[in-house]
């Protein structure tokens, strides 16, 4: 026996791309275009789903619901008729805090793509593993509340960098939180200089037209690069 | 948190690239901004690599420092503690990211057979 180096020199990430880039072209075949919503856990994804997508003009949205256990959420967004297919991640999967590229192609038999204009990927609820797993999207948002404190962008720069827009959720609360939003935005500024952000109540629905529109420009985008 | 991952996807390439072969050491090249600890990574390297051909094989991790230009005024600088973006001298133009985000399998050791004179 003796010892050889082999030279590899490959990102540890690209056999999940490759899977991504496969998913990817698969959505681009079908027409949809797809977004990987993330946020910690309690963000508000859920409910920001059923507020925004019901009744989204000229667009017909679907929703993969990633979870660790269960079906809460997804059964939320059928009570509202939005199709939505669950993934859980203790299912063969191990418990994952995150989606990753296989585990989206492993639902892709169960998506009803051909009636869907938007696919939404409600991500694991988790600010950091998901940052780094691309799933096949055209477009990664994250939400961030302002009952998780203005210090966020600081303590998680990849996944507020990993994203194209921002949704700052929960504003109703900011009269009883110590939230100092100007403080947040210079973060997020210092973090991702140029991000969009939209200031939100998925609660009262303060904003979310605003989200609506995103989400309408975001479907006629099909075939765009990430 | 995420070493946990990051441990899996090492595996993984390490694993594809070793072909059956025993794995002795694995050398990995991680950015600053990927926000790796590295104590975390070998803890959970050795629980993703047990019962595979790369267990008790030593992870080598070299942490790349993060460094950064600016597209307005060409200063270049090192990020370090802070995660900013912003250009220290003009706090304008776009800030491009040199080196720091690596998540790199550089190289790994395996184990082979002596007859095979032939190294790869």
């Amino acid at each position: 026996m003796h010892r050889v180096k082999v030279r590899v020199v490959e990102d540890a990430l690209d056999a999940n791309n490759t899977i991504a880039s496969a998913n990817r072209a698969d959505f681009d075949r079908e027409g949809v275009t797809v977004l990987n919503l993330m946020s910690a856990p309690g963000a508000g994804k859920t409910t920001l789903l059923v507020k925004a997508l019901p009744g989204l003009e000229g667009v017909r949205p679907g929703v993969l619901e990633g979870d660790v256990a269960g079906s809460l959420d997804a059964d939320r967004l059928a009570d509202v008729h939005i199709p939505v297919t669950q993934l859980n991640t203790d299912q063969g999967f191990g418990g994952e805090c995150h989606l990753d590229a296989n585990m989206v192609r492993s639902a892709l038999p169960s998506l009803p793509l051909a009636d869907l204009d938007l696919l939404v990927i409600e991500n694991v609820g988790n600010l950091v593993c998901p940052a780094e797993f691309r799933v096949g999207e055209d477009a990664r948002v994250m939400i961030s509340s302002v009952t998780e404190g203005e210090d966020k962008p600081l303590k998680y720069p990849l996944m507020f960098r990993a994203c194209e827009l921002v949704i700052i959720n929960k504003i109703d609360l900011l009269e009883h939180v110590d939230f100092d939003l100007e403080r947040f935005l210079y973060h997020l500024e210092g973090v991702h200089p140029g991000v969009p952000h939209l200031l939100v109540s998925a609660r009262t629905g303060e904003g979310l037209e605003a989200v609506r529109e995103y989400l309408v420009g975001l479907a006629s985008r099909a075939g765009a690069p990430a | 948190m995420h070493e946990l991952s990051v441990a899996s996807a090492v595996l993984d390439t390490a694993l594809r690239h070793a072909e059956d072969r025993r794995v002795l050491v694995v050398s990995l090249r991680v950015g600053h901004l990927r926000q790796v600890i590295p104590d975390s990574l070998a803890f959970y390297w050795d629980i993703v690599s047990r019962d595979t051909p790369a267990a008790g094989a030593r992870l080598d991790l070299v942490v790349v420092p993060a460094r950064l230009r600016c597209g307005g005024c060409e200063e270049e600088w090192d990020m370090d503690g802070t995660p900013e973006f912003r250009c220290p001298r003009c706090a304008a133009g776009e800030v491009q990211v040199i080196a720091g985000n690596e998540l790199e399998v550089d190289s790994i050791e395996v184990e082979e057979e002596s007859e095979c004179i032939g190294s790869r």
